[in-house]
């Protein structure tokens, strides 16, 4: 008995604590209605066909492990205490940026190349089709999720909950892109291909990118000061 | 003295506004073919109108805010996205009302729709952020607002793009008469009870700012 009387003291301790702060609850809640909502995008038609249905797999993929990439690209700069190096560095503070995003860019390319195989032989999406446009389309999402991502995640190096709180800030901000990554592979794997479609969304993923460009390195320069 | 006059002015012109915006939705005609449901017309597009404004105060004062570091800049970025949430959960509660009669359901994942909803959730983001996020969140929240400006936009184009439903702002022109009337009062009163609103959260936000100071100042001493 005295087993489950102490598992009980922990959970209550626990509820306390939360009951007080909050704190984990009301990230949770956040975080899962940001969930459903990049979900939306991608599974709201009525009967999703086979391309929407794998190309809502491969963001929501891509949303996910970037946010894992991000974490401990900038964790490990942390923990070995390297970032003062970093920032020490006789270097303009934006190129040290664009360096840590362009490294996020490229892991995000190498689990989205694994990600599209996958999508293609688990859910018979025709990913070899239009390969080129593909590409195009995931690496420009890539650039403008590992800009904003690398802007918030460097930001949030000095702040508690880090790992609780980069998710909650980058959802909202990214999902733009991921509308369009979603939209822009959708019509590619659909039964006819709507390649002005997809054209359209690329034009909409540089034109992402590129203001986010100018925002991140403004904002790292000023955020990122001591 | 300035400022005391401007929030009473504001705040008369609220009160007597939210006093008689009901009669004039009350005479305001049926349109629509929705009959009484209509009507909330003249409380949800202020108050997502209001929302707006809202992020665009916080989105130019936290840029205020990260050029200058001025703490006021700051105080006011923080009321404005507090009253983001007030006004954005108004217009969150009163669209849903309309939408079940007018398209038969509660919610469709339309441009305007996504949008608000996502910009409402940005500052979500900052809220917790602002509660949870410890020293140095104010300048983090500064760089969201930032963002989220930025992105409204961007939001809207993109689902924009992919599909839109909502009825369109060229609706707001073609109001006559009583409806127009209404309308009118209607935006007044939300713009006034917003300044209302903004001044006094700021004025919390300074208060509890210098109260912290001095709390701080005390245990150094």
């Amino acid at each position: 008995m005295a087993f489950l009387r102490h598992a009980w003291t922990v959970a209550w301790k626990d509820l306390r604590v939360e009951l007080r702060t909050r704190e984990i609850l009301s990230t949770m809640v956040f975080f899962a209605a940001m969930i459903v909502i990049v979900c939306s995008f991608a599974f709201v038609e009525k009967v999703p066909s086979i391309g929407d249905l794998a190309s809502g797999v491969l963001w929501v993929a891509v949303a996910f492990s970037g946010t894992i990439a991000l974490q401990r690209a900038f964790e490990r700069e942390r923990e070995g205490q390297t970032i003062r190096g970093l920032l020490l560095a006789p270097s303009e503070r934006s190129a040290i940026f664009l360096g840590k995003a362009l490294g996020v860019t490229i892991y995000l390319a190498v689990v989205e190349a694994v990600v599209l195989f996958l999508v293609g032989v688990l859910f018979g999406a025709p990913v070899t089709r239009d390969l080129p446009l593909v590409a195009a389309i995931v690496v420009l999402a890539s650039i403008g999720f590992a800009l904003v991502g690398s802007t918030f995640a460097g930001m949030l190096l000095r702040t508690r909950a880090r790992e609780l709180l980069l998710p909650v800030l980058l959802y909202p901000v990214i999902t733009p892109a991921l509308i369009a990554g979603t939209k822009g592979t959708a019509s590619l794997w659909a039964t006819t291909p709507g390649l002005a479609e997809a054209y359209f969304w690329i034009k909409f993923l540089a034109v992402f990118d590129a203001i986010f460009l100018v925002v991140s390195l403004w904002a790292f320069e000023s955020l990122v000061v001591e | 003295m300035m400022k005391t006059l401007v929030l009473a002015a504001c705040a008369l012109v609220a009160v007597a506004g939210f006093a008689v915006l009901p009669f004039l939705v009350m005479d305001a005609p049926l349109a629509y073919d929705l009959y009484f449901n209509q009507k909330i017309f003249y409380y949800h597009v202020p108050a997502a109108e209001t929302m707006f404004v809202s992020v665009f105060v916080s989105g130019i004062a936290s840029i205020g805010y990260l050029a200058t570091r001025r703490p006021g800049w700051d105080d006011t970025a923080v009321a404005a996205a507090d009253l983001v949430l007030a006004f954005g959960a108004i217009m969150l509660l009163t669209g849903p009302i309309w939408a079940q009669v007018a398209w038969g359901t509660f919610w469709v994942w339309d441009a305007r729709l996504t949008s608000s909803l996502l910009l409402w959730m940005i500052f979500v983001a900052y809220a917790l952020i602002r509660r949870y996020g410890g020293p140095g969140s104010e300048r983090l929240a500064a760089g969201l607002a930032l963002f989220g400006m930025v992105d409204v936009p961007l939001v809207y184009f993109a689902v924009n793009f992919w599909r839109t439903q909502h009825p369109t702002n060229s609706v707001i022109p073609t109001l006559r008469g009583e409806m127009r009337t209404a309308f009118l009062v209607g935006t007044i009163s939300y713009l006034a009870i917003y300044v209302v609103l903004l001044m006094a959260r700021r004025g919390a936000r300074q208060a509890e700012r210098r109260l912290h100071d001095l709390a701080e100042e005390i245990e150094t001493a």
